[in-house]
């Protein structure tokens, strides 16, 4: 653990160079400083910091585990850090649940999407209007719509959301988030469980809401690092709930760090590694990531 | 017309759409509702009281079916101790009538007294949930009957005759009661669909459809619990205030027992959890049961067990449930309906109570058609 403590630090001072502060001077509109979350032995955030700036586009990769989930669930207010701040433009938020937190403009989707499945697609994105953004009566039916309109949901209005499939589903979890007008935006996974051109129709929609309502910042959770390089602006890697690089697509890609890390343990998952590489256990990663960059030179 | 009808900001063409609470008019329903709510209230000149005193018993049952399907059904709350409330609403009356307050004046003083008692302990048992919730209720109304055998002056475990009735006469006083009754019914009808047409409805049935979900778009999940929970206390109130006038006696043992909320549940998982018209379904149910297995002793009870089982095994959304999913009928319209065809227009005033919201040029079964960027055909 000393190890890895050192090794975050080096990396901390990489990404304020790279990082919300140094690309535009705004201020942060989410900051998360020295939050600590365990489940158990688990650490799925450990001393976590990390900012968002007004209208940027952070893209989170990272191994399976690596805390991505709880990090929205910790930004959020579905998770109560064990330790840390939450600050959301300038307030400390942590007292805050969940409900009041997506009033004060942070929206998220949620990886399996939770649709009301009785309710119309109408109805599920006209509460999102009128409990998340505060709209009234027809603002609220009007707004509603326009989003439906946006994200192409329009011909399904009276469908009970039960009966849609799952691009459907994940369209209307992402019109639902923006219905309750955000200032900062959650999306996890979206693209996961979609084909490619699935996921370029919802890059589209997330595109048109981001330049559409002027300073939407974007935090994206995505499995898939294709997805993701296309579109945002910055990019962290998280593993065991650090951040192990933080700063532009390319250069976070090119890290080998992050090489080590993401083939690894993508190896591991197809089954052609035993262990999982992992910083500061220096002997197995260097084979670990030899054996990755092997595979792939190979393709 | 045109100016009554939304554009919205966004989108440059023409999408000119009306909202409306139900696909087709429901207006029908509605008359309905009031020829049967009128047939009801003459009863008491053409039928046998025998009659009367058992829809008494059925208002009743409707009445706190009504409010757990409310608390269950839509704000997910599964209360055992609804019977808290009846007792409440029962020895509210009581004492009322012990201080020369006429006792049906006094049905309104047990309800307000209920609703009172009952928004310092939502947040007590709001707190919890689930099976700890459950739990919770329970022990609060073995405390409430626990609490009223300590008071000699309602009787302590026997319980005391209902004053005050004794010098009406004994037809007039069955008709007021029964008059009494279907009032509390059909009020306790009434505000759960007013509750549900309103914005807070549109939160509990996303409550009821994915808690997580509701919170995560900004919903006051745990306002529209208490509110509930205050409306439920307030119905069983109601139901309980009914109870004591209707049996001119008021029994710790009978008002607080769990057998009512052994009854609400059965009436509401019968007739569909999770609508409005499941728990009246429900109560003709389990009243006509009742009526023609009462001779039978034991075996009353085994058929109401087969029943119930039955209907869980084959109709998991109980009657009115399984009916809905196989034909759309709606009795009442609480959802919100899309009108976007070209050419649409709102009415407004009484055309709008009786050929619904909007006009169009052809009537269309269909959805409505895209009016914007359309979805590739999947």
């Amino acid at each position: 653990m000393q190890n890895l403590g050192a090794d975050r630090t080096t990396d901390n001072s990489v990404g304020s160079v790279g990082g919300a502060q140094a690309v535009s001077g705004k201020s942060p509109i989410l900051e998360l400083s020295g939050i600590t979350k365990r489940f158990g032995r688990v650490a799925v955030a450990d001393d976590l910091s990390l900012s968002v700036a007004r209208g940027e586009r952070l893209g989170v990769i990272g191994p399976n585990g690596a805390g991505k989930t709880s990090l929205f669930g910790l930004i959020s207010g579905d998770l109560e850090p064990d330790a840390g701040q939450v600050s959301f433009d300038g307030h400390p938020i942590g007292k805050l649940d969940a409900a009041k937190r997506c009033r004060l403009g942070i929206g998220r989707t949620y990886q399996v999407p939770r649709p009301f499945e009785k309710m119309t697609v109408f109805e599920n994105v006209l509460l999102a209007a009128q409990a998340g953004a505060g709209l009234e009566k027809r603002a609220a039916h009007g707004h509603a719509f326009a989003i439906l309109e946006e994200t192409g949901l329009a011909r399904l209005a009276n469908q009970p959301a039960g009966a849609l499939g799952l691009l459907q589903r994940k369209r209307l979890e992402l019109a639902r988030a923006l219905a309750t007008r955000p200032v900062l935006l959650l999306l996890d996974e979206v693209a996961a469980g979609l084909t490619d051109p699935e996921v370029d129709e919802l890059i589209g929609i997330v595109d048109a809401a981001s330049t559409g309502e002027g300073e939407l910042a974007i935090v994206w959770v995505e499995h898939v690092v294709r997805t993701l390089l296309a579109t945002v602006d910055r990019l962290v890697c998280l593993d065991r709930g650090h951040v192990l690089a933080d700063g532009a697509p390319a250069s976070v890609m090119a890290d080998p760090r992050v090489k080590e890390i993401y083939l690894g343990s993508e190896m591991e998952l197809s089954g052609h590694v035993g262990g999982r590489g992992r910083p500061g256990e220096n002997e197995e990663i260097g084979d670990i990531g030899q054996a990755g960059q092997a595979a792939a030179a190979r393709r | 017309m045109s100016d009554l009808a939304l554009r919205p900001e966004r989108v440059a063409a023409e999408p000119v759409f009306v909202v409306s609470r139900s696909r087709r008019p429901a207006s029908w329903a509605g008359v309905l509702g009031i020829v049967l709510v009128v047939l009801l209230a003459v009863m008491p000149y053409v039928v046998y009281q025998s009659l009367t005193s058992t829809l008494v018993n059925f208002f009743i049952l409707v009445t706190i079916a009504t409010m757990w399907n409310a608390l269950a059904g839509y704000a997910g709350l599964v209360s055992v101790g609804q019977q808290a409330y009846i007792g409440v609403g029962a020895y509210a009356v009581l004492i009322a009538a012990q201080h020369g307050i006429e006792p049906f004046v006094a049905i309104f003083i047990a309800v307000g007294v209920s609703v009172v008692l009952a928004y310092p302990v939502s947040f007590l048992v709001l707190r919890l949930a689930g099976a700890y919730f459950a739990v919770a209720t329970w022990v609060l109304a073995v405390v409430a009957y626990l609490l009223v055998l300590r008071y000699p002056s309602l009787g302590g475990g026997t319980g005391a005759p209902l004053p005050g009735l004794g010098n009406i006469g004994a037809t007039l006083l069955g008709a007021y009661t029964y008059w009494a009754a279907l009032a509390v019914a059909v009020l306790a009808i009434v505000a759960v669909y007013l509750l549900l047409r309103s914005r807070l409805g549109l939160v509990l049935t996303a409550v009821r459809d994915n808690e997580v979900g509701a919170r995560s778009i900004g919903s006051r999940v745990t306002g529209a619990k208490r509110m509930v929970y205050m409306l439920a206390a307030g119905g069983c109130a109601g139901a309980g205030a009914m109870i004591a006038i209707s049996q001119l006696n008021v029994q710790p043992g009978n008002v607080f027992n769990v057998q009512w909320t052994a009854y609400m549940i059965f009436a509401v998982l019968i007739g569909g959890l999770g609508t409005i018209e499941g728990p009246i379904v429900g109560s003709i149910v389990f009243i006509v049961l009742q009526q023609t297995l009462a001779q039978y002793n034991a075996w009353y009870l085994i058929i109401l067990g087969a029943v119930a089982m039955a209907i869980a095994i084959w109709a998991r959304r109980g009657l009115w449930g399984t009916l809905v999913s196989k034909v759309p009928i709606h009795l009442f319209p609480v959802g919100y309906y899309v009108h976007a065809e070209p050419g649409v227009t709102e009415r407004r005033g009484l055309a709008r109570l009786l050929f619904g919201p909007a006009r169009r040029a052809k009537r269309h079964p269909t959805a409505p058609t895209p009016s914007g960027p359309t979805p590739s055909g999947r």
